[in-house]
């Protein structure tokens, strides 16, 4: 049985906050009769600086991190239904992140929740390497269903040509489509309508996969018994029943996805593979679905699975409790907090300099001198190094996936910062050169001088007099 | 090499308004009741000044962009006039303007003005503004606060002070400064406070609290200058002579190599080196009778002691502590009670140093008038004005005596 193609690389980024339910239940409760018991797990949660295409550069960091840095990738996707911009590339920012070339190929498919597996059926028909992002920070409204349910997280699948050493190789594909609303959310609407979960299940999903898979296994010339693994993106007692109507003895769902991170939209059912990796043997068949207005059945074997690294678990295991559910709201924008006048400052972009600049403010790129090595950021015309001051010798240095230590720090309150205090200080690179930079993700009192950082890539700010989101690269503690 | 500005240049009149939240004021009036008090000081008209030098930083926020401001708030004769901006370091740059004007013999009076109208913002701490289009896109949006901050963690880190040591050195600077203010009439904050106050002030930056920090005041200060024939020639006898005028900005380093430490501003000892040079200093320790430095926060104050040569490095919280910089300590600072609590209007503070040190120098100082080394009043007096932030300042030392010492 030949392939489509394999996964050959698996990243997985989720946000470091979570909410635990029993703290949404504990401030939204009252909205409903009381539960039996405390909602169990966790949702992640995005930081006021992180959004769809924050988690997604990261997972695609990931990703593509073990690769030596001239690896060929032709093309990136990005699959969200909450990308930030409605028009500009959101795969082309991903691609500046990692300071890609201009050759490369981008395209981005959203619209429903089946883009995550819609562009891994794609990405398996096309030739060359894909690098498959996928990703979803949704909105909740307060006190809905959807606000214990959904978490934000990203997925990034490099997928190429069949390759022993790869993760998985796809096997078969059977997509079909139906126009069932089973939730839907206008354009420029914050939030998702949900209909009745019991009709979904018994008109949508008890009626399609079951089709979808069939159709898949019987191509493949395959027994439903043959089946070890059975993905699907919805929760546990569904795909129980789903399995069964399908007439698959495999073990299905995975719940760490669900109940640790939440049902992150185009990602989960990509989230729920990657979890496979980390516990799969070779050859074991998976079948992975897709739902969103129809169905995506994808067949898989997994090959060398340990290759990803624990890649789910990993990203599961870097968390921090976020106690306050007003705080939550208001980086998610759900409340309008009043940050005083310091936040009233213009934060326009000079759009003709931010392209200009684009490989040091995206893909944080600085110099290192040709004669004396210095490393600076930004690249100058002129040397840093006061031993050397020499002009136009530097070369491009990419600086993102380099470490660093804290020289100095500060958390200041008086600044505006969505989660204060504001933190920055002078960040010495491993190789060199001193960036005065903002740290993201630490608590007041995490920070000590010489602590070793890393770098992320996040929200710098926000124009709200014109709509604009911009982003920069952080510090954050090892 | 050039023989440098000692003794060509002497100040013939200074004017200094009372610094702080003067909401009746705008900065045409505080120009205005500056360049009245430097006139009368001088004894001269209005029209015998050939050029004149305004310092404004946030023009945005006060007077609007250029020197015509001034020309128009003062009514000039329409004299050539400049307007200059270096940071904090505004008020000396006017300052070197009319300095080297007369040293050149450009002209033979010229007028310095710093003014900053800093109380129309609507808050707290300085005003909000932009570091330009590029720096925008990746500076963090930090404050002066949080900038010097991180001065006394990298200091404390690196000389072996524990944080509540450092702290309490840092204390002493500011309770010091609030008891001189005390004594002065223009000072903006003249309440005594403790160092558990200090200590216990609410948290601005880590680790400063609000009490590690200077006054945001409204203020201006304007100098005279002329030469000494034409001093004299005034009925001026004890004129203060400028013996060194130094400038020394950041290019790059601290910003962008791992050389610099982040504990100590890099361009101050390099401006007091060629001041003490220029004015033929050889061993300040013993040769200054008092000094006025750029102390916008505690910890600034604190590493600008050895920045000066005052303090050997590493030592200048034991110093601080043994009460060397305190009215009766070896070298009185911020006598006047400094940017801490006499306050500060950006573009005035480097000229409000001045007008300090040539009180002093003069013995019309008042309440707060110090004795000097000799007993007979202080003759050598230092000011450091410091603009920007530790990663990237100008620093500027300037040294005045009575003409002829």
């Amino acid at each position: 049985m030949t392939g489509f193609g394999s996964i050959l690389r698996c990243g997985v980024h989720v946000p470091r906050l979570r909410l635990s339910r029993a703290c949404i239940a504990e401030a939204m409760g009252w909205t409903a009769a009381p539960a039996r018991s405390a909602p169990r797990g966790a949702r992640a949660v995005c930081n006021w600086d992180e959004d769809t295409l924050t988690l997604a550069v990261e997972a695609a960091r990931t990703c593509v991190a073990p690769l030596a840095h001239d690896a060929v990738i032709d093309s990136i996707m990005f699959c969200s239904t909450t990308a930030p911009f409605a028009d500009r590339d959101d795969a082309a920012v991903i691609a500046a992140a990692l300071d890609f070339p201009e050759t490369l190929e981008t395209s981005n498919l959203g619209a429903s929740l089946r883009a995550g597996t819609g562009g891994l059926v794609n990405a398996c028909r096309r030739r060359g390497h894909t690098l498959l992002v996928a990703g979803d920070a949704r909105l909740t409204r307060p006190g809905s269903p959807q606000e214990l349910t959904y978490g934000d997280a990203a997925v990034a699948l490099l997928i190429g040509p069949s390759s022993p050493d790869a993760l998985a190789t796809v096997l078969g594909v059977h997509s079909l489509t139906s126009d069932f609303v089973d939730h839907y959310r206008m354009a420029g609407a914050d939030f998702d309508y949900a209909l009745e979960e019991r009709w979904v299940r018994d008109e949508s999903l008890m009626q399609l996969i079951p089709k979808a898979v069939g159709a898949l296994l019987s191509a493949a010339g395959l027994d439903a018994g043959a089946v070890k693994r059975f993905l699907i993106p919805t929760s546990a007692g569904n795909a129980k029943r789903i399995a069964q109507s399908c007439g698959l003895a495999a073990a299905a769902g995975d719940s760490a996805v669900l109940t640790e991170c939440g049902d992150a939209g185009a990602a989960t059912a990509l989230l729920m593979l990657a979890s496979v990796f980390d516990s799969a043997e070779p050859g074991d068949l998976t079948v992975l679905v897709g739902i969103g207005q129809g169905v995506d059945a994808v067949l898989l074997r997994i090959e060398s699975a340990a290759r990803s690294g624990q890649a789910m678990a990993r990203a599961l295991s870097r968390k921090r409790d976020e106690p306050s559910y007003l705080r939550y709201l208001s980086h998610r924008g759900l409340i309008d907090v009043d940050f005083g006048m310091r936040a009233e400052r213009d934060q326009r972009t000079a759009h003709t300099v931010a392209y200009r600049k684009r490989r040091a403010i995206t893909g944080f790129v600085g110099g290192r001198c040709g004669r004396c090595a210095a490393v600076q950021f930004p690249l100058s015309r002129v040397c840093v190094n006061p031993e050397c001051r020499a002009t136009d010798t530097q070369v491009a240095h990419r600086l993102a996936d380099s470490l660093g230590r804290v020289k100095t720090f500060t958390e200041d309150w008086q600044a505006f910062a969505p989660r204060p205090p504001y933190s920055y200080g002078n960040v010495e690179f491993a190789e060199g050169g001193n960036l005065l930079m903002e740290f993201t993700d630490v608590e007041p009192g995490d920070l000590a001088v010489n602590d070793e950082v890393r770098f992320v890539f996040r929200i710098k700010d926000e124009d709200r007099a014109r709509g604009f989101r911009r982003y920069f690269w952080k510090a954050t503690k090892v | 090499m050039a023989s440098g500005i000692k003794n060509k240049v002497v100040i013939a009149g200074m004017g200094c308004t009372k610094f702080g939240e003067r909401w009746s004021c705008g900065s045409d009036d505080l120009m205005i009741e500056a360049f009245g008090e430097a006139l009368q000081d001088a004894g001269i008209e209005r029209d015998r000044i050939e050029a004149a030098w305004l310092g404004v930083f946030f023009d945005e926020q006060s007077t609007g962009k250029s020197s015509l401001p001034m020309s128009m708030a003062l009514r000039l004769p329409n004299i050539p006039t400049s307007r200059v901006e270096n940071l904090c370091a505004t008020g000396t740059e006017a300052l070197r303007g009319a300095v080297y004007a007369v040293a050149a013999g450009a002209c033979d009076i010229a007028l310095a003005l710093g003014v900053e109208k800093l109380k129309d913002t609507g808050f707290g701490g300085l005003p909000e503004r932009t570091k330009g289009t590029f720096e925008d896109l990746y500076l963090p949006s930090s404050t002066a606060p949080g900038a010097f901050a991180q001065l006394a963690v990298a200091y404390a880190g690196k000389y072996g002070f524990g944080m509540p040591e450092l702290k309490r050195a840092m204390a002493h600077i500011s309770c010091k400064s609030h008891d001189n203010a005390s004594r002065n009439p223009k000072a903006h904050l003249r309440n005594r406070i403790t160092e558990q106050q200090v200590l216990d002030a609410p948290a601005i930056s880590y680790p400063l609290g609000v009490l590690d920090c200077c006054g945001v005041s409204d203020g201006a200060a304007c100098a005279i200058v002329t030469t000494p024939q034409i001093a004299r020639s005034l009925g001026k006898r004890d004129a203060v002579a400028v013996q060194a005028l130094q400038l020394v900005p950041s290019n790059g380093v601290e910003m962008g190599h791992q050389s610099w430490d982040g504990t100590h501003t890099l361009t101050t000892p390099l401006a007091a080196k060629r001041a003490y040079a220029e004015a033929g200093i050889r061993n300040p320790r013993e040769e200054i009778d008092l000094i006025e430095v750029h102390d916008c926060f505690s910890i600034t104050e604190l590493v600008l002691m050895e920045d000066l040569g005052l303090s050997d490095i590493g030592r200048a919280p034991h110093d601080v502590l043994d009460g060397r910089y305190d009215r009766d300590g070896a070298i009185p600072c911020q006598i006047d009670g400094g940017l801490k609590c006499f306050g500060h209007p950006i573009g005035a503070s480097g000229l409000r140093m001045a007008y300090e040190i040539y009180q002093q120098l003069l013995g019309r100082a008042g309440e707060r008038q110090l004795r000097g080394r000799s007993g007979q009043g202080p003759s050598i007096g230092l000011t450091q004005n410091l603009g920007g932030i530790p990663n990237r300042n100008i620093a500027s030392v300037s040294v005045f005596g009575l003409l002829g010492t």
